[in-house]
């Protein structure tokens, strides 16, 4: 007799799978437009000039002690880090009201945030705490708050697939009629699936629905910086709320803007209404960091604050991180252009309009299914591709096959 | 926006390492931490072997190795040989395919995520009591993670006798054959947190059979393979033998002090089964992603190219064995002074356990005593950490508990 013997099997994730289908393809032409991680122009992963540079630093730095780190995490990265989302210069953190808790990368600190709030929000243990995600979002929403034990996840309206844009009023729509104090997953920049970000009027009409209606505002921030290529830009919608009292978490990844997937770098900053209030929260979080992971890596962590703290190094990285982001908009650039110069039926603005990693092409699921079959170009079944998979060798390949799949495949 | 602060009903937890706290706010010149968890060299800090810090080096510097995600389950290469570590090579578990691994941030990780697994793989089935059995003593975040994953009943089996400084295996044994049917009971194959006390192969035989009778769910630590006994063997034979009795295990191993990779948080948690592994290895998959998505590269990498080259993995073996001795040297020095002072008590029991930690048996005043008047500070039930002991402090440190055992406190 097993405890084991009546386990279901879990379902695979969506990205892995097309990830493991990819690796098997032998077709010289395929094409990985699937998983998010930055590719370079040679379809590698680029290792940023910044980071050798300081990982040979810290290499050769024979005075760094091998302890734990400190449960809360190393505090010159979880405070630069702060920094970078809410602004050096932020009132918010000259009023000691902002702390943070370096976590293994945005996953990470949404685990934290969300454990928190179950504990601690709305009442004591209140696990019924409606938490909204939108429609659709990074797939491992759900999952991250529901195992934290909050038993009410809903959608809240957001991609239009006709309109191939924001569905603002369905969203301000779904803002009003959520009960008050509900939580609310925004996307800070670059919304993962859809490349679509809401205009910075249309956040401020948010953000006015949801401070009278007291909704909490937990911001996934994993991809500042990637975005427009400006750090400030992206981080515009925290910074309004902030500045606009909101007492917000925003779980901060930097897998994405230093390239430090595998180091699982990131940092849940709390912006309280105090620094009494502040001091709570992070006592808490420490407990609930003493029995999920004890303490977080050193390594990653140390990377990027050396990186930040150092005015030489954080311009070189801002540079390296606009190389990115200048290449992705060089790709959208030119995607567009020749889906418009094959005549590709439809409108094509939205992979211009959209912004950061990936873009809702609009593909629908057997348009999808013959990309990946019979062109052996991987994109997920929402029609998701990430732009850093394309290349100046394989644009026009993958032009040419949205433009078969578009006019073969209804 | 409502004048109270939506924060407002989370209370101020202080911090479970008072001790820690007051140590470093503490200027005395003479201060000692002896509460401290990692193993400390003679120079009073933190180590690496050379091999590890070379290692290091090349893999920082290493241009071929690409900034991807990592395998959610972990690097494959070290899983095999964190495996291969715990259960043997030839471990027929092995052989038959029936274990899977996966890489986890630290021991702390491995238990929280083997806890989740099996609440996960209890509620599949019919039979969840919701009890799991600590020792006592224990960490206190060992009974939390059990409780916040969901096991409501926590309970504990008599370990420590302070009376006779060792395992009261008889109590033990009791307690386990009167836990409730599936119980989960978390057993520490070698170097026991916090008193340093471990079962002897007899003793383990015995607690096998138990577990085997009342169809008890083992769940086995290794904080530190090799650090313990100076053999990597002898610490782990506990498990080996449960996995050779057929005994389905989970297995949660620290690589934190036998590499000296504390910052790099290196775990591993082991699942031995009798069946259905691909599913149960499925759910473990899609816990990490619930926790930390994957683990990070940099510890686990060092450890998987120490294990998977011999020359490598001797000279780790002989400095493991170098740590290992110098605790029982210290264990020895300490005996030797504290029988020289003729301070009360008996200290053969000092020089039993190998490893880390060691309970001297002092009582909650004696101390606070060490701690306020001399500036040492040990845990709070009376339990050190030896490697923190050298041969500048060791006067100092033994006269000081001599001090604590006789004066009218």
């Amino acid at each position: 007799m097993s405890i084991f013997g009546e386990v279901p099997q879990a379902d695979p994730v969506a990205v892995f799978k097309l990830t493991a289908d990819f690796r098997e393809d032998q077709s010289p032409n395929k094409v990985n437009l699937g998983v998010g991680a930055y590719r370079t122009d040679d379809c590698q992963p680029w290792v940023l000039p910044v980071v050798r540079k300081v990982e040979k630093i810290i290499a050769e730095d024979h005075s760094l002690n091998h302890e734990y780190l400190p449960i809360l995490g190393l505090p010159e990265f979880r405070s630069s880090a702060s920094k970078i989302a809410l602004g050096a210069d932020s009132p918010a953190i000259r009023e000691n009201r902002v702390g943070a808790v370096q976590c293994l990368g945005g996953t990470g600190a949404l685990k934290i945030g969300a454990e928190f709030l179950r504990r601690w929000y709305n009442g004591t243990d209140n696990t019924k705490t409606p938490v909204y995600v939108s429609a659709p979002t990074w797939e491992n929403h759900n999952a991250v708050f529901s195992n934290s034990g909050f038993e009410d996840i809903r959608p809240y309206k957001y991609w239009d697939g006709e309109k191939r844009g924001l569905d603002l009023a369905g969203l301000l729509g779904d803002l009003e009629s959520a009960p008050d104090h509900s939580i609310f997953v925004l996307h800070a920049c670059a919304h993962n699936p859809t490349g679509t970000d809401p205009t910075q009027d249309q956040w401020k009409k948010i953000a006015d629905i949801m401070k009278r209606k007291n909704l909490f505002a937990f911001f996934d921030s994993a991809y500042q910086g990637f975005a427009s290529g400006n750090l400030d830009q992206d981080a515009w919608a925290v910074r309004y709320f902030m500045s606009h009292g909101f007492e917000l978490f925003c779980a901060q990844s930097f897998s994405k803007n230093f390239g430090l997937y595998n180091e699982r770098v990131g940092n849940l900053t709390v912006v309280a209404k105090d620094q009494d209030n502040l001091n709570h929260v992070l006592s808490q979080m420490e407990k609930i960091v003493r029995i999920t992971w004890s303490n977080p890596p050193s390594q990653g962590a140390r990377l990027v604050a050396i990186t930040l703290n150092s005015p030489e190094l954080f311009a070189e990285w801002k540079d390296n991180v606009k190389t990115m982001a200048d290449r992705v908009l060089l790709m959208r650039a030119q995607l567009k252009d020749k889906l418009k110069s094959l005549g590709t039926p439809g409108t094509w603005e939205h992979i211009t309009e959209q912004i950061g990693m990936f873009s809702f092409t609009g593909l629908n699921p057997k348009q999808v299914e013959y990309m990946i079959k019979e062109k052996h170009v991987y994109l997920m079944a929402s029609g998701r591709i990430n732009m850093c998979g394309l290349t100046s060798k394989n644009i026009d390949y993958v032009a040419e096959s949205i433009h078969e799949a578009v006019t073969r495949v209804q | 926006m409502s004048a109270r602060s939506v924060f407002g009903d989370a209370p101020f937890a202080s911090s479970a390492k008072k001790f820690i706290e007051d140590f470093k706010r503490d200027t005395h010149p003479n201060k000692v931490n002896l509460a401290g968890r990692e193993y400390l060299g003679e120079h009073g800090q933190t180590t690496w072997l050379p091999l590890i810090r070379k290692i290091m080096q090349q893999i920082a510097t290493d241009p071929t190795l690409i900034p991807e995600y990592t395998p959610v389950l972990g690097i494959p290469e070290f899983s095999r040989r964190a495996t291969e570590l715990a259960l043997g090579t030839d471990s027929p578990a092995i052989l038959q395919s029936r274990v899977f691994g996966v890489q986890t941030v630290g021991c702390t990780g491995a238990v929280r995520l083997g806890a989740e697994l099996l609440r996960t793989c209890f509620c599949s089935g019919s039979s969840w009591s919701g009890s799991v059995f600590l020792s006592s003593p224990c960490d206190e975040s060992l009974a939390d993670i059990f409780k916040a994953t969901g096991f409501e009943d926590v309970r504990y089996y008599r370990y420590w006798d302070a009376e006779s400084s060792g395992v009261c295996v008889d109590g033990m044994l009791h307690d386990l054959e009167n836990a409730p049917d599936h119980s989960v009971v978390v057993l520490f194959a070698s170097g026991h947190s916090p008193t340093g006390a471990d079962l002897s192969q007899e003793e383990w035989k015995r607690v096998a059979e138990v577990t085997m009778k009342r169809q008890l769910f083992p769940f086995i630590l290794i904080p530190a393979q090799g650090l313990c006994s100076g053999s990597l063997e002898q610490d782990a034979w506990a498990v080996r033998h449960f996995v050779s009795l057929g005994l389905e295990v989970l297995c949660a191993q620290s690589f934190s002090h036998n590499f000296g990779l504390y910052g790099e948080r290196v775990g591993h948690l082991l699942c031995v089964l009798r069946q259905n592994l691909l599913a149960v290895q499925s759910q473990a998959e899609r816990l990490v992603q619930t926790l930390w998505s994957c683990p990070s590269m940099d510890g686990a990498r060092v450890v998987a190219t120490v294990l998977s080259n011999p020359a490598h993995l001797a000279e780790w073996q002989d400095g493991l064995k170098a740590m290992a001795v110098r605790c029982m040297l210290i264990r020895e020095w300490l005996r030797e002074r504290l029988r020289l002072l003729a301070s009360p008590g008996c200290w053969e029991n000092i020089i039993k356990p190998g490893g880390l930690y060691c309970c001297i048996g002092l009582n909650a005043q004696q101390v606070e005593f060490l701690a306020q008047r001399k500036h040492i500070y040990l845990l709070p039930n009376g339990c050190l950490n030896v490697s923190a002991i050298n041969s500048r402090n060791l006067d100092y440190v033994t006269e000081s508990i001599h001090q604590a055992l006789t004066s009218q406190l």
